[in-house]
């Protein structure tokens, strides 16, 4: 009964989704201002319908109600229960319900939010929404019900994907597609502001938090991934360039870009149509993300569920939303106009080069993942691009995006002089730069231009984000949250970037082989494999090595790295021992029997790795608390601050 | 009032998005089915293999009595889900296709084995048992069901990973066979 009742309240969410948009978009564009009333209840409507279909979905899953193809195809009577309600999104069908589930709820998020924006507008953004959602709810329903009944029943489940039996995992599908579909919500203002015809400040500033929560649940998201791969895929990696991993990448690079360029629009009333085109474009990357993962086209580790004739329709469903906001922008774009002008070394030109330089980080990604899709239309045979074209070329604009930034924090609007800055700014460089040089002939004795490029960046960053803060702090001025974020977030990322060049610079690692007893020198410590043994898990049995690590003759710490193998899928997991000593990483994963109690393992000692996760959560942390900031709850629709900008063309566009 | 603007570059992206949507409708067409995961095993010799057949655990069967002919190989189990799935595919391919099918039976319990054969119909011109896995590790396998189409040289011609279907075995199988009178001779 109940898959039953999930599958009618899906078709009611997706009739309640088709309301939801006709009344959005039609109602405000007639004037007919009972249909435009009429959309907030249809947006309580599909929310409830979808809470409802999740439910039955999570529900037959805690029950093993393996008469359902869904449930029978991704868990098993031995799954533990964290696992079952995590198998929900295991595969492609119920992680288009989770996205479906999560619009639903930053929909009623923005009805809520949104009770002091124009009714009209208010509309025209839930109505975007409810087209988004009636596209994914119609594909759902047409290609990839969760819902579908298997005759006969399974007598047991075939088990959820190994992969994805990890805490870590469990939870990163769903904090990655709040960030995912949280962008809808930008695309669905950049949209309305294209119907009203009009973008302003006070647009900039109703857009500016559900902008930055996207982003702060991607930034959360990514890490998480990053980290689950590094302990859990047993290579030790965290970040191969994989074509999914750039899926969740360059979303993130474009509303990083779209966060910076919203500023502008919402102080200056600056770069309008740019803004409105980055909405569209970190939208329609997430969705292409959605597109390569699902679709197959792309032949990835992280393609769980690939199906190419579920990719043609996805590939409408492109075209049909990204294609129609994109002619909207042709057609509305060129009538607005920005009405002021600022000069070279202002913040305004920072954050263009910020943008520019994002944008072409992410082309260049987007370019690398496309690369084997582009050679194959060009029928140039199989090609595929790797590390060895994403480190390079994705550093190109990342090192002048990272020395602009730290200099860009101390530039005025619309002034072109640093001034008061231009010594601090040297002197920070001064500081940064020793640091760097610190570390790299003291700390690691390893004399690399780009090590100490990168860890001078870093702590350039850092310094000079911190400055004025700190500053006014100790002069006992307030600080709003919106600058406090703003640093948090700046200081993460130069934390990030240090880490990043020093895991990257001084890991060390090596694959050995050790029989019982044997052991071996990695770095400054030494592995000992003390045995193996069997243990069982609930739905999986594995061999537990014991490896004693010591350092000039102390022992620091035993680690057990296991290697699983899961009864029902007969697949192989890997769960590495790491132990965490000073922010570096000792890490030892369990490779293959070599036979004879010899067992091939990897060693790597990853200094400060913890920074490379330290770093994220402060950058999220700062969005956070960027968005809680009071200019935006206090933004009210005063329409006396808007003005038509079509009318107000004075100064040539920046 | 309307502003006289050009507005060639607002329709950039537009074109730009249209080239991209194109390359992805080729990238669709040219896509992999689900579960071609390009074997490294697809053009070489494959594995020499020999274990104990279902029937009769004292004789046994390996790649040399399939030694110039061709042979479909097919690994499943009864604890694989999949499996099931398969199957009725596969007995009506034993009943149209004159290629026999080998089935490896993987990780399984003979005598469970034995019941699904016997109630839901055996498919199988042979059926050899891998108890400890190391044979299916020869192949490969990452995950039942898996099935190879290996030709008379002793070479995997195709790997299916995932359920066996009339329409794979017509897209992947079949159009890599010789003509029928030839394959049944």
């Amino acid at each position: 009964m109940l898959p039953e009742l999930g599958h009618f309240a899906l078709i009611l969410a997706l009739l309640l989704a088709a309301l939801q948009a006709f009344f959005g978009i039609v109602g405000p564009a007639l004037g007919r201002d009972r249909w435009t009333s009429a959309t907030v209840p249809a947006v309580a409507g599909q929310f409830v319908m979808v809470t409802t279909a999740m439910a039955c979905l999570v529900a037959s899953f805690v029950r093993f109600d393996f008469s359902v193809r869904y449930v029978a195809e991704n868990s098993n009577s031995a799954l533990p229960l964290f696992y079952r309600v995590a198998a929900l999104w295991g595969a492609h069908e119920g992680s288009l319900l989770l996205w479906i589930f999560l619009l639903a709820c930053w929909t009623l998020a923005v009805t809520i939010g949104s009770a002091r924006l124009p009714q009209r507008f208010a509309a025209r953004v839930l109505g975007t929404l409810g087209l988004v959602s009636f596209g994914f709810l119609l594909f759902t329903l047409l290609t990839s019900s969760p819902f579908l009944r298997l005759e006969p029943p399974a007598a047991d489940g075939n088990d959820l994907n190994p992969l994805l039996q990890d805490p870590g995992l469990a939870s990163h599908p769903p904090i990655l597609y709040t960030g995912y579909v949280g962008l809808a919500v930008a695309f669905a203002f950049a949209c309305a502001a294209m119907l009203e015809g009009r973008v302003d400040q006070t647009w900039a500033r109703w857009a500016r938090p559900w902008t930055t929560a996207a982003w702060a649940f991607l930034t959360c998201g990514i890490t998480l991934g990053s980290w689950w791969s590094y302990y859990t895929l047993g290579w030790g990696g965290y970040w191969a360039w994989d074509p999914v991993e750039n899926a969740s990448f360059m979303p993130w690079l474009m509303a990083t870009a779209l966060i910076h360029s919203l500023a502008v629009t919402d102080k200056r009333g600056l770069f309008k149509s740019w803004t409105l085109l980055l909405a569209i474009i970190a939208f329609s990357l997430s969705l292409i993300g959605t597109f390569l993962v699902r679709s197959g086209v792309v032949v990835s580790v992280h393609s769980f569920a690939a199906d190419p004739t579920r990719g043609i329709a996805i590939l409408l469903f492109l075209v049909a939303i990204i294609g129609s906001a994109l002619t909207l922008y042709a057609w509305r774009a060129p009538l607005l106009r920005s009405s002021a002008g600022f000069e070279l070394g202002a913040r305004e030109s920072f954050l263009l080069f910020n943008n520019i330089l994002l944008v072409i980080a992410a082309a260049t990604v987007f370019g690398g993942t496309m690369a084997p899709l582009i050679a194959e239309t060009l029928h140039q045979g199989a090609l595929s691009v790797g590390p060895p074209y994403f480190r390079p070329t994705f550093l190109l604009p990342a090192l002048p995006l990272l020395a602009l930034l730290a200099m860009g924090i101390h530039a005025n609007w619309k002034r072109g002089r640093l001034g008061d800055s231009r010594r601090m700014l040297l002197v920070s460089l001064a500081i940064a730069l020793a640091c760097g040089l610190a570390v790299v002939f003291g700390a690691f004795a390893d004399r690399s231009v780009l090590a100490l490029a990168g860890i001078a960046l870093g702590a350039w960053i850092i310094l000079s984000s911190s400055v004025d803060p700190i500053e006014r702090w100790r002069r006992g001025l307030s600080l709003s949250r919106a600058v406090l974020g703003m640093t948090a977030a700046h200081i993460g990322l130069g934390v990030v970037v240090i880490g990043l060049t020093v895991v990257e610079s001084y890991t060390v690692e090596r694959d050995i082989a050790l029989g019982t007893n044997g052991s071996a020198q990695v770095g400054a410590y030494e592995f000992r494999l003390l045995g193996t043994r069997p243990v069982e898990g609930p739905n999986y049995s594995a061999v537990r090595a014991e490896v004693v690590v010591s350092r000039d003759g102390h022992r620091l710490v035993t680690l057990y790295p296991e290697k699983r193998q899961y009864w029902v899928r007969r697949q192989v997991g890997t769960v590495a021992g790491i132990k965490n000593r000073y922010g570096s990483d000792i890490f030892i994963a369990l490779g293959d029997d070599l036979g004879a109690g010899r067992w091939s393992l990897r060693a790597q000692i990853r200094p400060m790795i913890l920074l490379l996760w330290l770093g994220p959560i402060l950058m999220a942390l700062g969005g956070f608390v960027a968005l809680s900031d009071r200019r935006y709850r206090a933004a009210s629709a005063s329409a006396a601050a808007r003005v038509p900008l079509a009318a107000a063309a004075k100064e040539p566009a920046a | 009032m309307r502003a006289r603007v050009s507005i060639t570059r607002f329709v950039i992206p537009l074109v730009a998005f249209a080239l991209i949507a194109v390359v992805f409708a080729v990238g669709i067409k040219h896509s992999p089915e689900v579960g071609t995961i390009v074997s490294p095993l697809v053009g070489k010799p494959a594995p020499e293999w020999e274990l104990p057949l279902l029937d009769d655990v004292t004789r046994r069967i390996g790649s040399k009595d399939f030694r110039g002919q061709w042979y479909v190989l097919n690994v499943w189990g009864t604890w694989c889900f999949a499996c099931r799935q398969e199957h009725n595919a596969l007995l009506e391919l034993q009943r149209t296709s004159a290629v026999p099918i080998v089935g490896i039976d993987w990780r399984d319990d003979d005598a469970q084995a034995r019941e699904w054969l016997a109630r839901l119909g055996n498919p199988y011109a042979h059926v050899a048992v891998d108890h400890d896995g190391h044979a299916a590790i020869e192949w490969g396998v990452y995950g039942a069901p898996e099935t190879f189409l290996v030709n008379p040289a002793g070479i995997v011609v195709h790997k299916q990973i995932g359920p066996m279907t009339a329409e794979v075995w017509r897209r992947d199988f079949a159009s890599r066979l010789p003509p029928p009178r030839r394959a049944s001779s």
